[in-house]
């Protein structure tokens, strides 16, 4: 540690350390178990590449289109959804091919687009895993696929809004969507009020990803 | 084949099998409408473990919360809608499709 880090300062209360010893370094990833399901994964990855079944360069790809999706492509259709009803039409028939329309690559596990409205708003879950429409938003949030959310959502939803801040009438219905199959969801949150004259890159602004889960509204 | 149609009534088979079974334990044994029939899917029951799989509809299937939950405490008009594959669901009874 250089000079400039001085301990003139009296330690008199708690440290993590010892201040005057050497610094504890960062675990490496290594020092974790390395689990059944990791190694698995690993071994299967790598036999699928020994087969031929797809090339290093392959999944390399696939993790890459993976890491570059974000909520800021799901905003860009939502937005573009409030502005154009036709548009809006074609994501509630087929949000793929909708996506597609903007220039993004949604991929080819179905999504399903669930709109909220004055009578109805959507949530999202999936109980039976983690479930989520990834190649248009990106990757889960941790809390989407922790046991907690995956069985109160279902039982409790108006409980769990609450946490998140939301509220939602009595008199509308809270209806939500258990993905647990074939198909992906993603809710169109009701645009918001005062937003009648933004621009369509500002209306994407606004969108959230927990918006499109529907743990909120804007 | 597609066994129901929209609107149809259903009951989820109260069925426990082992295995990667895809419909929830809490819906089975529930009675819920048809919302929306999907498409033909290859049964993940089998895919998971490399079988080739049989072809099966897919259904969205919406449950009133009050018939899933005993004591739910939110709004009557509140609904679950969960895709459900037709090897789990039985024509509800008195409806025959």
């Amino acid at each position: 540690m250089s000079d400039s880090h001085s301990h003139d300062h009296d330690h008199d209360h708690d440290h993590l350390h010892n201040p005057h010893g050497p610094h504890p370094y960062q675990p490496d990833l290594e020092d974790a178990p390395f689990t059944h399901c990791q190694l698995m994964a690993e071994a299967v990855g790598e036999l699928l590449i020994e087969k031929d079944v797809f090339s290093a360069d392959d999944l390399r790809a696939m993790i890459e289109l993976i890491d570059s999706k974000s909520p800021a492509e799901g905003a860009r259709l939502i937005a573009r959804a409030w502005l154009d009803a036709d548009f809006k039409a074609r994501v509630l028939e087929n949000v793929n091919d909708a996506a597609t329309e903007l220039g993004i690559d949604a991929g080819t596990i179905p999504i399903r687009a669930v709109e909220n409205t004055d009578t109805v708003h959507n949530v999202i879950v999936c109980t039976l895993c983690s479930c989520y429409p990834r190649l248009l938003i990106g990757l889960p949030p941790d809390w989407y696929k922790s046991r907690s959310y995956r069985s109160r959502a279902v039982r409790e939803p108006r409980t769990v809004l609450k946490e998140f801040g939301t509220h939602i009438d009595d008199n509308i219905e809270v209806r939500v969507h258990d993905s647990t199959a074939d198909l992906r969801y993603l809710v169109i949150p009701e645009r918001p009020q005062g937003s009648e004259t933004m621009s369509e890159d500002e209306l994407t602004s606004l969108v959230t990803r927990d918006s499109m889960i529907g743990v909120t509204t804007l | 084949m597609t066994r129901y149609t929209i609107g149809a009534a259903v009951a989820v088979r109260s069925a426990y099998p082992p295995g990667h079974v895809r419909a929830p334990f809490f819906i089975r044994g529930k009675t819920g409408t048809v919302e929306q029939v999907v498409g033909s899917f290859g049964n993940p029951e089998e895919l998971a473990y490399g079988r080739n799989p049989e072809q099966l509809t897919l259904y969205r299937v919406r449950f009133q919360q009050a018939d899933v939950w005993s004591g739910y405490t939110g709004p009557g008009q509140d609904t679950l809608v969960i895709d459900i594959y037709e090897n789990w669901l039985d024509p509800a009874a008195g409806d025959h499709p």
